[in-house]
Formats: C-alpha cells, structure tokens, sequence
C-alpha cells in the first residue's frame, strides 16, 4: 500500500463509471413512465383519447401554465420563488382589456401584456435583490397587489370584444392539429433547456441556488441573475396572460385564479428540489403532460374539478415520496 | 500493530476495552474510505486518532455515531456485538461525539441543548423545566462551567459552546467520548481548560477517542495513539513509546520535512498598492505595498480586522474610504466578479461557506470563475472545462476518484486544493490565501507550503493571512501585523523573531529594537 503513495501527478478521470445507471434511475425517467401509464390508461379510459384534435385540445390545459413553469423552474433552482405569477396574468389581461378600450390594435395589446409581465417581475426582483427582502414574502404580497388592482378596474365587469387576429394567439392552429400555443410551448421549452443546461448563465443559476455565498465569492453576479429571473418569470406571466386572453376571449378579475400553485406543482413534479440547486426542463416539460393528461383524460370521464385537484395532489405526493420510500426500505432490509 | 515489545510494562491499562471496532470497512462510490480498521478503546484512557485528511477519520466517526454503516466488520460494546442504525442507537448505546464545529442549537438555551431528545419529564409527559434546568445547572457546576443554564446557545463564545457539548454528553451518561479537534476553534487559554475537563472526564472512567493535528496537545493528554492512513489502520500503540517525528513518519508513510521550502527572493516590480483603506467598523488606515513574486504575510490575534480587511480588497464589502493600484493604475473594486477581472483572488477560511460549492462537481467548482474562456459564446464546452480542471487539479495532486465527483466527498485539504484549483486557473496576479493550512494535516500543509513557494517564484504575489506564527516566519518575505483594524507594524523577514510578533500583535511597546 505505502510503496504507491510517491507523490507522482495522479490521472484523475472526467467520469466515474455506471452513466448507464444514472440515467436509470433520474427522475425523469420514472416521471416519463407515469406518463406513458397515464396515457395508456386514458386511452383505456375514453374511445375518444386518441383522436388528433382530442389530444390537440388536451394541450390547452398545460401550455400557458407549463411556460410560466419554464422561467419558474429556473428561479426555483437559483433558490428564489415568484408566487405572484398568476396575479401578474391577471393584471397584464386587465391592462390590455382596459387598452382594447381605447381601440388599441393587435400588435399594442401584445405589447401591453408583455410589458405589464415585465414591470411586474421587475417590481418583483428589485424588492429581492436590492432591499433583500425574501422572495416568498414579497411575492404572496405582490400576489394580492397585482389581482387587487385588476378588481378595483373590473370590479365584477369583464372586457370582452378582442379582435380576431388577436384570438388567434389562443385558438389558432400552424399547421393541421399544431396549435399556435403548442408550437409556443415547444419553442420555449427548447430556448429554456438550452439556457439552462447548455450556457454560463445555466451553470451560474445552479450554483447560486447550491451556495449563493460561494457563488458570490467566486465573482458571480448573484443579484444580477437573480434580477433576471424575475424579469424572466415576469415577461412568461406576460406571454401566458397574452395566450389566456385570447383563447378565452375575455378578462375577469378572477382569471388564471390559484394557477401559481398548479405551476410550483408542476416545476417541482417535474424533479425541481424547492430547496434549489438541481432540477431539469426536460422534468418540467414531462410534469406538464402528465399534468395535462390527467386533467383532459379525468374531463373526458366526466370527473369534477375537485376530484382532479385530489388526483394531482396525490400524483405530487406520490412521486416525491416514492423514490425516497424505496430507498428507506432497500436500507431496512441490510 | 507493535505492542508486542512492551508486554510486560506495567501500565495501567484495563483488561477489556469499552469499545472495539474490528474489521471495518466503508466504501463510496469508486472511493474505500476505511478498510478493516480495527480500534479499541478502553475506559480512563484518552487515545488519539491521527492521520492527514482524508486517512478515514471522519468516516470512522460516522460509523461510530451512527450515521454512516460500515460495509463489513464488528462494532462491540463490552464484548457483545452491536449495531448502531441510527444515531439514538450510537447515544444510547453511551457514545457521543463533540465536533469541531459544535452541532448545537443556537435558538435554544443551554439546558435545552443539554437535554434535548431526553429531557425530563414531568406530568402528562411535558418538559419538567425545573428539573431540566436544575441538572443541567449541576452537570455545569461539575464541569467547572459557569454558564447559567437559561442563556440561549446565541449569546455564548465557542469555548462556551463546547462546554455545552460536553455538559450533554455527561448527561446522556456517555462511556465512549469522541472529540473532533475540539481546540481548532479555542484560544490557549480555552484550551487549557479542556485540557483540564479531559482529565476529569478521564477520571471518571470515561474512554475517549480524541482527534486532533496538533502534536503537542496530543502529547499532553493522550495515552494511546492509533494511526490511519488511506483508510488503513497502520499502527497503535502507547503514547509514551513513541516521539513526535516517529508518529508524523507513520501518519504520512515517509519523513516528513517540517523545515519551510527553501526560497530565493526574486521579488519584482510593484504590483499592488493599497492607500489609506478604511472601513467604518472594521478597519482603518491601512496603507502596503505588494511586489511581483513577493509572499506577504498578515498576522494578528483573532478579531484584528485581518479576514475583513481582505474581504474589502476582494469587493464583498465595500470601504469608506482608500484607493487600490494594480500596476500603477487605479481599480475600483466594488464587488468580486470586478476583483477577479482585475487579478485579484481569494480563499477564504471558511472553505465550505464561502469556498466550495460542495454539492457540485469538482470540474464545475474549477471553472467556474473561467467559464468565460472555456465556453464560446456563453455555451458551455465541457471538453474544454474538463481539461482546464484537469491541468490544476493535477498539478495540486488532487486526491479524488473522478473530476464529475461532488467536492463536498472529498476530504478538508482536497476541498481547500479545489479552492486554489478554482482561482489559479483564472491566472491571477494576486492571491489571498486566509488561513490557508487551518485544519487540514501535516502533509497537506507541506504541499500547500511547497506549491505557494512555487507560484511566487513563477512572479504571482501572495497574500498569506495566518495565525501560525512558524507559518508566517517559515513563508513570508514580509509581515504585516495588524491589531484593532490598523497596521501596528511592518517587519522583513531578517531578524524576525516570534518575541516581535507576539508583543506587535498584542500591543506591547518594543522596548529596544
């Protein structure tokens, strides 16, 4: 044993081995093997399932939440939260009903709603990253500030009457069963895992989330990034508000109601740890299916809304607590 | 193992031991962290745990507290064997540990931390404060503590905190104590009064496995001595049958010189030049000038604004007042993505906070600083980062199974060698290293040693904040002592004694120079 320990540079290797098993046993798998049990039990389920514009229709119950779901992801991981997200839609769909008022075309509504989202998330992240307030604290505050300000215009009216090239954001479709939103979504999922698993940027939304004081001691912007998120998270908010508007056709204060939950749901079904520091898109895009199928598949069986907030509720549970139940009893059995 | 020499020498040591460990062995993931160990320890007997980082000692402390299994091998308490699954099994079983960094409760009061998990109960089952406070007062009272028991943990010094861990393993009954470098965090005198508490605890038959590397404290309160090294228990035996060099030659398996590299000052142009900075709690008027090649050393008491000084240099905090030249010109450095963009590094003391993001891999730690040069336009281009960590960490004979793994599995000094990994590959032109050596081993130390030598030799300037003063006289060209947030003195290395230091550091007027 002593006779290797001269002090000769060792070759360390990049990788240990057994890749194979990692992949095995991701999160990621496991999740996309609900979805393929789901979807077989769907078309168990209901003759109609498979039917293109049935699944097309299927899509509208994630897309708009699944993109705010990308940007949340990433603020997730970097260790910050924004649960204000649902009241930034609803605040965006009331400024571009109140600017169709005015006869504010297409292109000008589109614009409002993008640049509400980013006021919001800009209001949201120089609270965070300048006074160092707690993300969770200043965004259920800005939660009831951003929907209140959409009841004090509204009230109990709503805005109707949006133009038809502007409905077209939330019902039209590209190419045969390929919705406008669902083409949306792709691109966003694609622009998002490539931002986060593919650039500097991702690399230092990881590490802030791990350690933000190493992350800062090793000459990363942290507040920079963070104040980004938030933009982020605050222009997707404004995207969903833009897609939600047009597909419904409306405004009412009430609009995107409880959806921030259903999207933290959904990043962290999707293996994103609500402690920060790990997590993938490639989770966050198979959540939103799973999440998605279950909702159009029990709407299809007739189930009421309740009894699928239960089932979603038991799914999240269910998949966290799985992994680490298995590995409780692999360790009592030794 | 070498105690057949010694049969018949008349010491006192008990027939059967408290605790035996045999055979034991641990594996990670491509790493064996301990391999068929054996250890005993017996009742009134310190014996102390030697080895470099990384030898196993922490794992077999895991082991021992129920936190990790070992894969193979034999736990026994007075000859029956056991298990501990979990940690309420190790402490009912009597074994406890006391941790360099105390895992207490700093919003509990100090009966709380004493007994929690086993306070007494009164009726229907609630705490019985009265009686909690009253033994936890008479444990205190029978340490020599005068802690009241009602203070919370927050308002208490390290040294206090101790006392406390070692107040609640009195009062869970322990027979085996497991200190971690308990003096790490202590000042002399502090120490001095563990010292004593180990003698007690001694006395009252307690077996104590005490984990220090510091020689001298382990000569002044071990008994026995067992030596790890790569996971193997290499030789034990009694303290009074081996010398200080004898026990560093089994820890490390060669001679080791204890002597500092041999330098040549070849020190440059002015580099770094700092003007009147000032802070408006911390520190004030500080006023140096750094050369090219130069090692300069920062000594001082703990608390003498050394650590705060530096962080302002390196952009975490800000200062009132004062100006920095790096080669000639003016910086302004107001965060430290600016410091490093200027040349400017630094490794903290607390390598696990501020250092090593220990969850991610060793590569992703190296480059992280550097990604700008290893990516083509902000994509990541894991080729290159992987060779770029590849040539410093093999160049800081890295110890680890691969460069995907987490730096929070490797040992202390490896962890501190990521640290260094991380900011030489930026190529800086000055280095801060804040207590560079602090708890990592004799070898480790050596090589950080070595490997400084030869960076200010290759013309990088070092910062080098220590509270060793062999360290400051063996590596510095130049000292600066500080005390109370000022420069209370400056000395080149010629003629430097650890007297001058000392009365500089302390605030004693030099009566002759």
């Amino acid at each position: 044993m002593s006779l290797t320990d001269i002090p000769t540079p060792r070759h360390i290797p990049d990788r240990l081995s057994g890749q194979g098993a990692r992949i095995l046993r991701s999160w990621e798998l496991l999740l996309f093997v609900i979805a393929v049990l789901i979807f077989l039990a769907n078309t168990q389920a209901s003759p109609y399932f498979l039917d293109p514009w049935n699944l097309s229709d299927a899509t509208f119950n994630f897309t708009e939440k699944a993109m705010v779901a990308f940007a949340m992801a990433l603020l997730i991981i970097a260790g910050e939260i924004d649960l204000s997200v649902a009241g930034i839609i609803a605040l965006a769909s009331t400024a571009m009903g109140w600017a169709l008022q005015f006869g504010v075309g297409t292109p000008g509504l589109i614009f409002i709603g993008l640049g509400v989202g980013l006021l919001c998330g800009a209001f949201n992240g120089v609270l965070v990253t300048r006074l160092g307030l707690p993300s969770i604290v200043v965004t259920i505050g800005t939660m009831s500030l951003f929907r209140g300000l959409s009841y004090i215009v509204l009230g109990d009216q709503a805005f109707n009457g949006y133009p038809t090239d502007f409905a077209w954001l939330g019902r039209g479709y590209v190419v045969w069963v390929i919705s406008f939103e669902l083409l949306l979504f792709v691109v966003l999922a694609l622009i998002y895992g490539a931002v986060l698993h593919f650039t500097n940027f991702g690399r230092h939304v990881f590490t802030i989330g791990n350690n933000a004081t190493a992350a800062r001691f090793s000459g990363i912007r942290v507040e920079r990034v963070k104040m980004i998120l938030f933009l982020l998270t605050g222009l997707m908010s404004g995207i969903a508000a833009v897609c939600l508007t047009a597909r419904l056709g409306s405004t009412r204060p009430s609009i995107a109601s409880a959806w921030e939950l259903e999207i933290v749901t959904m990043v962290v079904l999707g293996g994103v740890s609500i402690l920060g520091g790990s997590g993938s898109i490639l989770g966050v895009v198979i959540a939103a299916l799973v999440m998605g199928m279950v909702t159009f598949g029990l709407g299809l069986l007739n189930v009421p809304g309740i009894v699928m907030s239960i089932f979603i509720g038991g799914l999240l549970i269910g998949v966290i607590a799985l992994p680490r139940l298995f590995r409780l009893l692999r360790r009592g059995r030794v | 193992m070498n105690f057949s020499s010694e049969i018949a020498e008349p010491v006192e040591v008990a027939a059967h031991p408290v605790l035996r460990l045999s055979g034991i062995t641990k594996t990670f993931p491509g790493v064996r962290a301990l391999s068929g160990v054996e250890l005993a320890l017996y009742p009134g007997q310190v014996t102390a745990l030697v080895g470099e980082n990384g030898a196993g000692k922490s794992t077999l402390v895991k082991i021992l507290t129920g936190i990790y299994q070992p894969d193979e091998g034999r736990i026994e308490v007075d000859g029956t064997e056991i298990r501990f699954p979990t940690a309420t099994a190790a402490s009912n079983a009597g074994v406890t540990a006391i941790h360099q960094e105390t895992v207490l409760f700093d919003d509990l009061s100090v009966a709380e931390n004493i007994y929690l998990g086993h306070a007494p109960r009164g009726r229907f089952g609630l705490i019985d404060w009265a009686g909690m406070n009253a033994g936890a007062q008479d444990i205190l009272t029978r340490i020599g503590a005068r802690l009241d028991p009602r203070t919370p943990l927050r308002d208490l010094g390290i040294a206090s905190k101790h006392l406390v861990a070692i107040a609640r393993a009195l009062s869970i009954e322990a027979r085996v104590v497991v200190m971690d470098e308990p003096t790490a965090a202590l000042s002399q005198a502090e120490i001095e009064e563990l010292y004593e508490l180990v003698d007690r605890l001694k006395s009252d038959g307690k077996a104590i496995l005490f984990i220090s590397h510091k020689f001298d404290e382990i000569f002044r309160i071990a008994d026995r001595y067992t030596v790890f090294r790569d996971g193997e228990m290499v030789d034990d035996g009694l303290i009074a049958d081996v010398s200080e060099n004898q026990l560093v030659e089994k820890m490390v398996g060669r001679a080791v010189d204890t002597i500092f590299p041999e330098r040549h000052r070849a020190v440059g142009d002015e580099i770094l030049t700092v003007a009147g900075y000032a802070h408006p709690t911390e520190f004030a008027d500080i006023n140096f000038k750094l050369r090219r090649g130069e090692i300069l050393g920062f000594y001082g008491l703990v608390g003498a604004g050394r650590s705060e000084f530096m962080q302002a240099l390196f952009g975490v905090t800000r200062p009132s007042k004062g100006a920095v030249r790096i080669d000639g010109k003016i910086a302004v450095i107001r965060s430290p993505a600016q410091a490093v963009a200027r040349g400017i590094v630094y490794v903290p003391e607390d390598r696990g906070k501020q250092g090593a993001i220990t969850a991610m891999p060793i590569f992703q730690n190296v480059t992280l600083p550097s990604l700008g040069r290893t990516s083509r336009s902000g994509f990541l281009n894991l080729a290159e980062e992987f060779a770029l960590a590849r040539t410093y960490s093999e160049r800081l004979d890295l110890r680890a199974a691969a460069l995907d793994q987490p730096v929070g599995e490797l040992s202390g000094g490896n962890q501190q060698k990521v640290v260094i990994a991380k900011w030489l590959a930026t190529r800086p032109k000055v280095i801060i290293l804040d207590e560079p050596t602090k708890g990592i081993d004799v070898g480790s130390k050596a090589a950080v040693h070595a490997f400084m030598a030869e960076l200010a030799a290759e013309g990088l300037s070092v910062i080098m904040v220590s509270s060793e003063i062999p360290e400051i006289l063996g590596m510095s060209d130049r000292v600066i002592v500080m005390r109370e947030g000022r420069i209370a003195a400056e000395f080149d290395r010629e003629g430097l004694t650890p007297e001058k230091l000392v009365r500089a550091a302390a605030g004693y007027k030099e009566s002759a120079a």
